[in-house]
Parts: structure tokens; C-alpha cells; sequence
């Protein structure tokens, strides 16, 4: 147990844990996931947010056990290996402003940051605009550490807050299996499924659900986060988180050769947009929000489910913000970026700044 | 008497700034890091590591946390 313990803290730990990733999540693909998608944070909670009835957009609604997966493979790993912490107090309301910014950023690219990768793995030149951009707000987000940005302390808290996030999920799947009839005085939705459009394309509840705690508990054992990847090469120079990343790129990449699945280009990509300025920004507020608050969306998920109230609370936001960005016509589509995308955009980046700038404090 | 920083509770990447500020201001000599979660345990051994520092001795607290000894000749 020990050696298993250690052996995901090692830089071959970590390369199994991208591996393991990438290649599951291009199988998700080929089993009935939307293309580039085997896995997407942002999207996936975005599918949430649609299937509450939180936003009314009919493609993008279905409820993804994936998710509930990461939440419950992060929760039992942190059980088994005594990591369960409840903790909270970190500054909660920022973390959600963070995380609804992060999303409605991420979805004017059209993807969290393991999209980026599974959309360059798939031979989708946008993400290279998307990548850039990313790295863009993640290098901004570390000036910002550098000079003592700080979300301030938390506090440990009783084991039921640590709870909380895992229930919600718990209550997830109970909807997504039985999807009950509670609108209208009980005569229709929510849960609301997709019958067309990237929604109503899923590989089978149980596969999914199993992967999604297979990953969860590798990635809480490895803390995989592809933000603190970026964030650790340009703050200490370390590699080690990145041998994780570089690791899922290639085993999508390689995946998705041997399937079929790999379409080099810019026009015509799925779920994609080629709008280069709007691609770049968008995940240039993305990756500031993650860097800002601390990690990526996967990982957020992952350390809700060690117990971290705060990370529950990303959570939270990314989902309003999911509701916000379909709303309000923030969100992109395959046509381009919605018609206040940009807007929303550049008020998040100024957000975010005033965050930045005014959340310092000498720790010591 | 070791310098000492407390990281506890902070969110990541902060203990390994934090640490590695430290590390940089006194060059050599023995320093302390309070850290409260194992993911910050692990970031700022990994990180004294790749700066030169000995990882002395890891004490687990009363309070679940870790002490780390760090030590440069």
C-alpha cells in the first residue's frame, strides 16, 4: 500500500495517471462521447447546468456520470490513503466569481484545458489558439503569485462540509437515472436529455461512471492538474506535473490514429469554432481564473472530493457560469463566439485583474 | 534556532512560493516548512529537491499537518 502510495507522486506515476487519461478519454469518443470530447470538464458541466434546466440551449443537456466519477474516484482514493480533509473558509465567493468567469472563458473557446489537449490530439488546429491562450492567462495568473496574490488561509471543518459536493453528485446520478418529472407542476422537465447535438451523444452511463472513478482516484493520488502543469514550468521550472500532460497528448494522439479518429485542420472541426482572436482569449480568461484559483477544472473536482469546500465552491460557479454563458448568448457555437461572448470576455479579464491586484498580502 | 514558514492551510501553489522565497533569501542552513495537506508535503519536498535542499526529516503534526526539515550545506 505504501509503495502504491508513493509510486503516483513519482514522474512515472504521474505519466501513467496522462496516459491513462488520454487514451480512455478518445475511447470515451469511439463509445458515444462527442467528438474531441471523451472528456471536458467545462462541457460536461455545462451538460449539467443544461439537463437542471439551468439554461434551455436543447443540444447541450444530459447529465455526465463522468463528472460524478471524478468527484467519487478523488473521494474513496482520499479515503483509503486518510487525504480526506474537510477544509474551507479560502476566500468562497471569489472562488466562485473565478469559477463562473473560468467557464464562461472556456466556453468561448469551447472547452476546459483537457479539451485543448484532446482537441490537438484530434488534429484541431484551433487549439493551438486555445493552448496559447491558456498559457497566456496561466503566465499572467503566476506574475500575480509572484507578488503575493493570496486567496488567504482556510480552516478545517466538520467531515460533513467535506460531503456536501460528493451529495450534490450522489443527487446527480439519482436524477440522471431516474429523471424525474418536476416542471410544470410535475409534467415535464427538467431533467432535460438532448435528443440531438453534442447532449445526446454519451458512451453507456456505467462505462462512463467507471472511468470517471478510475481517473478521479488516479488523479487524486497523482494530483494531475494541467494548470499547474503550465503554472509549475514558468513559476520553478519543474516538470513534473507537465510529464502527466505531455503524456495524455500523446496517448490521445496515438489512440486516436489507431481508431480513426484524427482529422488534421482548422475549418470544419467538431464542436469547434475558428475564430483565432476569440479561441485565444477566451481560455486566456480561462487560464487566469484556474491560476488564480489554484487549479484547473479536473482538479478543482478532484479536491472537492478530498474534502476542500472551497474547490466545491469552483465548482458551484462553473456551473452558474454555464447557465449565464447559454443565457446571455456568451457561449460559442460552431458558428463562432455567441453574440456577447467577447463582451463577457473582457469583463471577466478585468475581474480577474481586480482580484489580481487587490487580493495580496504578505503571508509571513 | 531554523528559519521556519507556515503554509498551512494555504492554497496551492503558495507553500512552494512561499518555501522557495525562503529557500532564495537564505541560500543555505536549515529551514522549517509547516505544511497541512499531503499534495503541499509533496510539492515542497519535490521543490527542495530540484533546488539542492535535503529533505532532513518529514514530522507528522498533532494536527494531521507536516513539518518538513529542509537543510542545504
Amino acid at each position: 500500500m505504501s509503495y502504491l502510495k508513493s509510486f503516483f507522486g513519482t514522474r512515472w506515476g504521474i505519466i501513467l495517471v496522462g496516459a491513462f487519461i488520454g487514451v480512455f478519454a478518445a475511447l470515451l469518443q469511439k463509445w458515444g462521447n462527442p467528438p474531441n470530447m471523451g472528456v471536458c470538464v467545462a462541457c460536461f458541466e455545462r451538460d449539467i447546468a443544461g439537463a437542471l434546466g439551468l439554461h434551455r440551449v436543447d443540444v447541450v443537456q444530459y447529465i455526465r456520470s463522468e463528472v460524478i466519477g471524478f468527484v467519487f474516484g478523488s473521494l474513496i482514493s482520499a479515503y483509503i490513503f486518510k487525504e480526506f480533509r474537510p477544509r474551507v473558509g479560502s476566500a468562497p465567493i471569489v472562488r466562485f466569481i473565478l469559477g463562473f468567469f473560468a467557464m464562461i472563458g472556456a466556453l468561448v473557446f469551447l472547452g476546459c484545458p483537457w479539451r485543448v489537449l484532446l482537441r490537438l490530439a484530434g488534429g484541431d488546429g484551433n487549439a493551438i489558439l486555445g493552448l496559447s491562450g491558456l498559457v497566456v492567462g496561466v503566465a499572467v495568473g503566476v506574475l500575480f503569485l509572484k507578488k503575493g496574490y493570496s486567496l488567504g488561509r482556510n480552516q478545517r471543518t466538520f467531515t460533513s462540509v467535506g460531503w456536501l459536493l460528493p451529495l450534490i453528485m450522489a443527487s446527480l446520478l439519482a436524477f440522471l437515472i431516474i429523471a424525474p418529472l418536476m416542471g410544470d407542476g410535475g409534467k415535464s422537465g427538467p431533467i432535460f436529455f438532448s435528443e440531438k447535438g453534442p447532449g445526446s451523444m454519451h458512451a453507456p452511463l456505467v462505462i462512463s461512471l467507471i472511468i470517471g472513478l478510475a481517473v478521479g482516484f488516479l488523479a487524486q493520488r497523482s494530483r494531475f492538474c494541467t494548470m499547474g502543469a503550465i503554472r509549475d514550468i514558468i513559476l520553478v521550472r519543474n516538470f513534473h506535473l507537465a510529464s502527466g500532460v505531455f503524456a495524455l497528448l500523446f496517448a490521445a494522439f496515438v489512440t486516436n490514429i489507431i481508431l480513426g479518429q484524427f482529422k488534421a485542420g482548422f475549418e470544419g472541426q467538431p464542436i469547434a469554432h475558428n475564430n483565432h482572436i476569440w479561441n485565444f482569449l477566451g481560455m486566456s480568461l480561462a487560464g487566469l481564473s484556474f491560476a488564480l484559483a489554484g487549479g484547473c477544472p479536473g482538479r478543482q473536482l478532484f479536491m472537492a472530493g478530498e474534502g476542500d469546500g472551497d474547490a466545491a465552491m469552483f465548482v458551484i460557479g462553473m456551473i452558474t457560469g454555464a447557465g449565464f454563458s447559454h443565457n446571455f448568448s456568451l457561449a460559442s457555437s460552431p458558428a463562432g463566439p455567441g453574440l456577447y461572448g467577447p463582451t463577457a470576455v473582457i469583463i471577466g479579464l478585468l475581474v480577474c485583474l481586480f482580484i489580481g491586484f487587490t487580493m495580496r498580502e504578505k503571508v509571513e | 534556532m531554523a528559519e521556519h514558514v507556515d503554509a498551512r492551510g494555504l492554497s496551492c501553489p503558495q507553500p512552494v512560493i512561499l518555501a522557495h522565497q525562503k529557500m532564495k533569501e537564505l541560500g543555505k542552513g536549515m529551514l522549517e516548512v509547516m505544511v497541512d495537506t499531503d499534495t503541499s508535503r509533496e510539492n515542497v519536498s519535490r521543490l527542495a529537491r530540484n533546488k539542492g535542499w535535503e529533505v532532513v526529516e518529514t514530522k507528522k503534526t498533532e494536527d494531521s499537518g507536516y513539518v518538513l526539515i529542509l537543510k542545504r550545506d
